[in-house]
């Protein structure tokens, strides 16, 4: 037996479904018999991707520009819900996937289950795993629920894969007007410079921690990088002191990464730094104090003080 | 202006967590303090209110047992009062359940804006707050690293994974604030000593008109069926830096094919 529908609320831009959106297809696609994906946008750019990837149907509201998506998108959604029951509808554990879930969560009167990294299917009911205490436990939930099992899941839980199907149909449905609650409007975007390789894909992560000791030493981290050709991160200590911006943020309330390569430049291994870089294949951790939870986790652990061990290591990998 | 800042009272989270075997919820028979999370939204709003020149900061909390601890923090930095929901009922409650208890009990109050924190620090769904939205029928706006009010008008400058959007809406609204964006201000003697003093109205679910069975672990409609430990990364070499370490670090880069 296995689920018959999952819907997945699929997010992207102009250039295609986002990563974690792939993702959610593809853990979907192991569930259900039918896979179908629904876009507060305008899903007809998606569907060669979300078709490759399994999606049979895009239901697409069109674009919703200038809006603060969440309460549009999850009143089109119940609308969407109440007619084709799906069994489960599949969130990414993103801004605007949050938003939509709580909100449709009111509006259908069913419960939301967060922060999940894997799911099956087992008597007959979807079950949920949620990793706690900084990933050292994982805790199973199957829905109860008659309605639909409403999950969200954290990105790069799955390894997306194409099927090597064709485009999918793309389903028009009627915007819902939600009233005075839909009634945020956007006026303006704040881009901020970006260059070199993407935290999300990289292939080597270097962060930097408050250890570091001052804003200036984030050079240090950013110059590291460069020689690696890796992307630099940041715990949530540095980016809450205005050293770094928010996007450079690894962990639970920041990125998750799992480059082949992550080195941590002190940084202390808070259990919310962890669950967003525990996944990395090697890790190498600089830090002072032998004592720091980050060498728990650490492939290869170096006592030290940044600003020597950083510096040395710049100039050795210069003189190659 | 009316602020109600929504606060969460947790387990201390620099202590171990722990969850309790025969239910699964996370152990909370210890004192429960003001969740760190939740005191940038008791700053903003007392920010606000003093910009707005008048007005006042009420909080509204859900918790076991009549636990106000966290909720005397709160009133020490400078709220004027609370509303504490609690009730043995409410034990196993989830998001959805927790956001219809909060909302019944905002609604008894006129509030032009209410705050919240993204998400608490110890369940982290990071729903609650649009969710109380959503029950109240109201614009909302998440993730708010800065917040201005003009007339009948709330601007937020709202975090994104690019930067920031300005976004706004008409209040009454509520808006979730991201942790670490102000700086939230040490309670003073004085507030202390004052928060004493200050009123905490208790209500349970009759109080609210609620149905025990839209909450708690009937309400929410899921069960842990089983708790697993993770497969522990094994830590790897641990070295001590004598002036050479980076020679270690390149031998390893090189390993991995890195360079
Ligand atoms: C709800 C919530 C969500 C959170 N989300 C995140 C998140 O997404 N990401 C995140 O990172 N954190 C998050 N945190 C914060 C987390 O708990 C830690 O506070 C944070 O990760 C600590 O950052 P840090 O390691 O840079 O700083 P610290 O913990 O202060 O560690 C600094 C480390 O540097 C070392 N050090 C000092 N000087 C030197 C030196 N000269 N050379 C070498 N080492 C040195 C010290 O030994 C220490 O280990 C969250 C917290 C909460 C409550």
């Amino acid at each position: 037996m296995s689920i018959d529908t999952i819907l997945v609320f699929a997010e992207g831009d102009e250039s295609g479904p986002s990563g974690l959106t792939l993702e959610l297809m593809t853990a979907a696609r192991s569930l259900a018999t039918n896979v179908e994906a629904f876009v507060a946008g305008d899903g007809a750019s998606m569907a060669d991707e979300l078709g490759a990837h399994g999606a049979s149907k895009v239901f697409s509201t069109g674009p919703l520009e200038g809006r603060l998506i969440g309460v549009h998108a999850a009143a089109a959604l119940q609308a969407q819900i109440e007619a084709n029951t799906p069994d489960a509808v599949f969130f990414g554990q993103t801004p605007d996937g949050r938003d939509t879930a709580a909100r449709l969560a009111v509006r259908i009167d069913q419960p939301v289950v967060t922060n999940n990294v894997g799911a099956s299917f087992e008597d007959g009911v979807l079950v949920v795993e949620e990793p706690v205490f900084g990933g050292t436990q994982n805790v199973f939930t199957a829905f109860r629920n008659d309605g639909p099992a409403l999950a969200l899941f954290r990105p790069k839980s799955f390894e997306a894969e194409p099927t090597g199907g064709g485009s999918a149909e793309v389903v028009g449905v009627e915007a819902v007007d939600p009233g005075v609650a839909g009634s945020a409007v956007v006026t303006g975007r704040h881009a901020e410079e970006r260059s070199g390789p993407q935290l999300d894909d990289a292939a080597v992560v270097v962060s930097g921690g408050r250890g570091l000791g001052q804003p200036e030493a984030y050079a240090m981290i950013d110059e590291l990088a460069g020689l690696l050709g890796a992307a630099s991160g940041a715990s949530r200590a540095i980016v809450d002191a205005g050293w770094v911006p928010y996007a450079k943020q690894v962990g639970q309330t920041g990125k998750v990464v799992k480059p082949n390569l992550y080195v941590a430049c002190g940084i202390s291994g808070a259990t919310q730094h962890l669950v967003g870089m525990k996944g990395s294949k090697n890790i190498i951790a600089i830090n002072k104090d032998p004592e720091a939870p980050i060498f728990g986790v650490a492939d290869l652990g170096i006592v030290g003080d940044v600003h020597k061990v950083i510096p040395a290591l710049i100039e050795a990998l210069r003189s190659r | 202006m009316k602020v109600i800042v929504c606060v969460k009272q947790i387990p201390d989270p620099a202590l171990p967590g722990e969850l309790d075997p025969s239910t699964n919820y996370l152990k909370r028979d210890d004192k429960l303090i003001l969740d760190e999370s939740d005191s940038y939204g008791v700053e903003m709003a007392l920010q606000l209110v003093e910009a707005a020149g008048g007005g006042d900061v009420s909080l509204v909390s859900m918790a076991p047992n009549g636990e106000v601890g966290g909720l005397r923090t709160a009133l020490a930095m400078g709220a004027e009062d609370a509303v504490l929901v609690s009730d043995s009922a409410l034990a196993g409650t989830d998001a959805l359940g927790t956001a219809k208890v909060l909302s019944a009990a905002i609604s008894r109050m006129s509030p032009d804006l209410i705050l919240a924190g993204v998400e608490s620090s110890d369940g982290y769904t990071g729903t609650v707050p649009e969710m109380i939205a959503g029950a109240l029928n109201m614009p909302s706006i998440t993730f708010a690293k800065q917040i201005r009010v003009e007339g009948s008008t709330v601007m937020v400058q709202r975090q994104t994974e690019a930067g920031y959007d300005d976004v706004e809406c008409p209040t009454p609204a509520l808006v979730s604030v991201t942790a670490g964006v102000v700086e939230p201000r040490y309670p003073s003697f004085k507030g202390i000593m004052a928060a004493k003093k200050k009123h905490v109205e208790e209500l349970d679910l009759d109080a609210l008109g609620i149905d025990s069975s839209a909450v708690g672990k009937d309400g929410a409609r899921q069960e842990t069926i089983r708790v697993t430990d993770a497969e522990a990364r094994q830590a790897g070499e641990v070295v001590e830096d004598q002036g050479d370490a980076h020679e270690k670090i390149i031998e390893f880069l090189g390993e991995l094919k890195v360079i």
